[in-house]
């Protein structure tokens, strides 16, 4: 089956690789997937990827905290056991809120902060014990992997990459 | 090249000509080599101040708090002035990671991960001495907000004591978690070269499986941006809400509306202490000048000055206001005549020394770019927060409002060992970290190789000679 092949164009400067990229991406090929050892500016929008919605979950996260620290505090304070501490107005949330600003604004962040990283790391697939898939190790250390697929271009595709200045480029079987 | 372009007037980040794979092996040696003797020497040290300071926290529990030289009129003394001194401490990491990001201060990404470790075992040491000071520590789940057996008894939200719980644990959970966001592709590059196969079992055990994919890193710059927003008002309202603990309650010298901003400059400016004290060592016994270089050492001096300044402006005006009120109890406020010619006259001239007077020498340029002279005084300042702390605690509840109560604190060997044992604790988590964790963030240190980096600047300068 040739469905399964790709070839792995491994670049050691981030330059040469945006390079590449734009010249596979001008040759109308498809990339599947691009692993770097350290964020590379510019290379989602290259890739076409769309923006993440993470800071928008953290927004909706932050009012679900500020929410949850409204009921609680009313809950507690007001309606269970009202107490007179301190001559405070214990018979309205209203009156009696400027001493809940601080609880009201750390679990906003309680909640914003840890859920959205909670999210980034189920999106992104991230949890202890979880293999690692980065096709060569050295894509942690100072190599740059473009993955392409190959539907019988084999060598149409090779000969274009070698164009790109790659340090190595290899035909895989992926399982 | 012209996306990597930054001015030639700044000084370079990066010393020496790296490529990203010599910044790897720079991070990783202390992780893979041996620790020489001097980190055995330090850690034997630490480990045994902790363990003085274990026996202490047991001796305190077992025969309870009179061990301390607490009395009627003191209530707390050296256990939240250890408190207060840790938590400022731990606000330099903070400000580094997320401020300085906000910023888009480069010289942060050779700092921000020693900082934030920082930040974190300080927040450690802070949180054992309110639980310590319990009493009952094993009561302590008591703050929080859980149905209970008596009858539904909740907290007290109206408690700026209250206010700490919520505020430290979020500080220090939300801290973790960024720290460690971080970190996982550093952890991921340590494993995919660990050839040890338990060191690589760990090292994928703690990236969580960390690839690197395009769209990873999209996400991850995205989650470290808004961790950094989230994270600047949250460690502003934390040294706040510490402040409050004070501010709120209606004791002469404690009731002062200036303290917020006051608490958090001066956990800054100790904070920074702290991080010039830790990596001026750091530095130089992992190999790392090419990365902490002079010119950061430089600004971190400079923030020690400007936060420096704003403490000391509170301290004159704290000062003024109370002489200006005429009122005779403001005499015995820790920033008076009286408590500077009183019996803890020797406490309030060493905050004024350590804190105020020495921080001056960094206005000469030669003091600010100096490894050692920068040293001696971040360890003064250390010193000199304090007894900012003490002064404001010990200081103002020796005088109440009855003379006949007047009393003052000393302090047993209980309470001297348990401070020592957390220093010792603090020490030996950093010395840990130190040989097991990529003490830099070299992936975000390698995305400004090119815009900082001494040989990449020189290349663009059209300077080839070296």
């Amino acid at each position: 089956m040739s469905t399964n092949k790709v070839i792995h164009a491994l670049y050691n400067d981030d330059d040469v690789l945006m390079d590449a990229v734009k010249t596979v991406k001008g040759a109308n090929h498809h990339i599947e997937e691009v692993f770097t050892p350290f964020p590379v500016h510019g290379l989602d929008k290259l890739l076409g990827l769309p923006q993440t919605r993470l800071a928008i979950c953290a927004f909706l996260y932050g009012l679900c905290g500020l929410s949850f620290a409204i009921w609680m505090t009313n809950y507690m304070m007001i309606e269970n056991w009202p107490q007179d501490i301190g001559g405070k107005p214990n018979f309205s949330w209203w009156l009696n809120m400027p001493a809940f600003v601080p609880i009201m604004f750390e679990l906003t962040v309680f909640f914003a902060a840890h859920l959205m990283v909670i999210t980034f790391y189920m999106r992104s697939r991230l949890w202890p014990f979880k293999e690692a898939e980065n096709p060569d190790p050295r894509t942690t250390d100072d190599i740059f992997l473009m993955e392409i697929p190959v539907h019988d271009n084999e060598e149409e595709l090779t000969a274009l990459l070698s164009t790109t200045n790659a340090v190595e480029i290899k035909v895989i079987e992926k399982h | 090249m012209s996306s990597h372009y930054e001015a030639p007037i700044r000084e370079p980040l990066v010393l020496g000509e790296k490529s990203y794979h010599d910044i790897t092996m720079d991070i990783v040696k202390p992780i893979e080599g041996k620790a020489n003797k001097n980190w055995y020497v330090a850690f034997t040290i630490a480990l045994v101040a902790f363990l003085w300071g274990l026996g202490c926290i047991a001796y305190t529990i077992s025969t309870g708090i009179g061990a301390w030289g607490l009395n009627k009129n003191i209530g707390w003394a050296w256990d939240i002035t250890n408190f207060v001194w840790w938590v400022g401490i731990g606000h330099a990491g903070t400000l580094i990671s997320a401020v300085l990001l906000l910023f888009r201060q480069k010289w942060r990404m050779a700092i921000n991960r020693s900082a934030e470790a920082m930040t974190i075992f300080a927040v450690f040491q802070a949180g054992l001495f309110p639980i310590i000071h319990m009493g009952r520590p094993w009561n302590g789940y008591w703050v929080l907000p859980i149905p209970n057996q008596f009858g539904s008894l909740w907290v007290n939200f109206n408690s700026p004591l209250l206010w700490d719980v919520f505020a430290i644990s979020t500080y220090l959970s939300v801290s973790l978690v960024f720290w460690w966001t971080g970190l996982l592709p550093d952890f991921a590059m340590i494993r995919d070269r660990a050839v040890k196969p338990f060191q690589k079992k760990i090292y994928a055990l703690l990236s969580f499986g960390w690839s690197g994919r395009a769209k990873d890193w999209q996400r991850f710059e995205e989650v470290s941006l808004v961790l950094a927003g989230l994270a600047t008002p949250l460690v502003l309202s934390v040294h706040t809400i510490v402040s409050m603990d004070f501010a709120t309650s209606i004791n002469p010298g404690w009731h002062s509306t200036i303290f917020p901003p006051y608490f958090v400059a001066g956990a800054i400016f100790s904070g920074f202490a702290m991080v010039q004290t830790l990596l001026g060592v750091m530095r130089k016994v992992t190999n790392l000048e090419n990365y902490i270089t002079r010119l950061h050492i430089e600004y971190m001096n400079i923030v020690i000055m400007v936060t420096g300044g704003i403490v000391a402006v509170a301290y004159a005006s704290e000062f003024f206001i109370a002489w200006y009120t005429g009122s005779p109890y403001e005499n015995y406020t820790y920033m008076s005549i009286g408590a500077a010619t009183g019996p803890y006259g020797w406490a309030f001239w060493s905050l004024i020394l350590f804190n105020i007077a020495i921080p001056q020498l960094l206005w000469i340029k030669k003091f600010r770019r100096s490894f050692i002279v920068s040293f001696l005084i971040s360890i003064a300042i250390n010193i000199g927060m304090w007894f900012e702390r003490f002064d404001i605690i010990a200081i103002v509840l020796s005088k109440g409002h009855l003379p006949s109560t007047w009393t003052r604190f000393e302090p047993t060997f209980v309470d001297v060992g348990i401070f020592v044992g957390t220093i010792g604790f603090f020490f030996v988590l950093f010395l840990l970290y130190a040989r097991t964790f990529p003490v830099i963030a070299q992936a975000e240190v390698k995305t400004i190789m090119k815009s900082s980096g001494e040989h990449y600047k020189q290349l663009r300068d059209g300077k080839n000679e070296h």
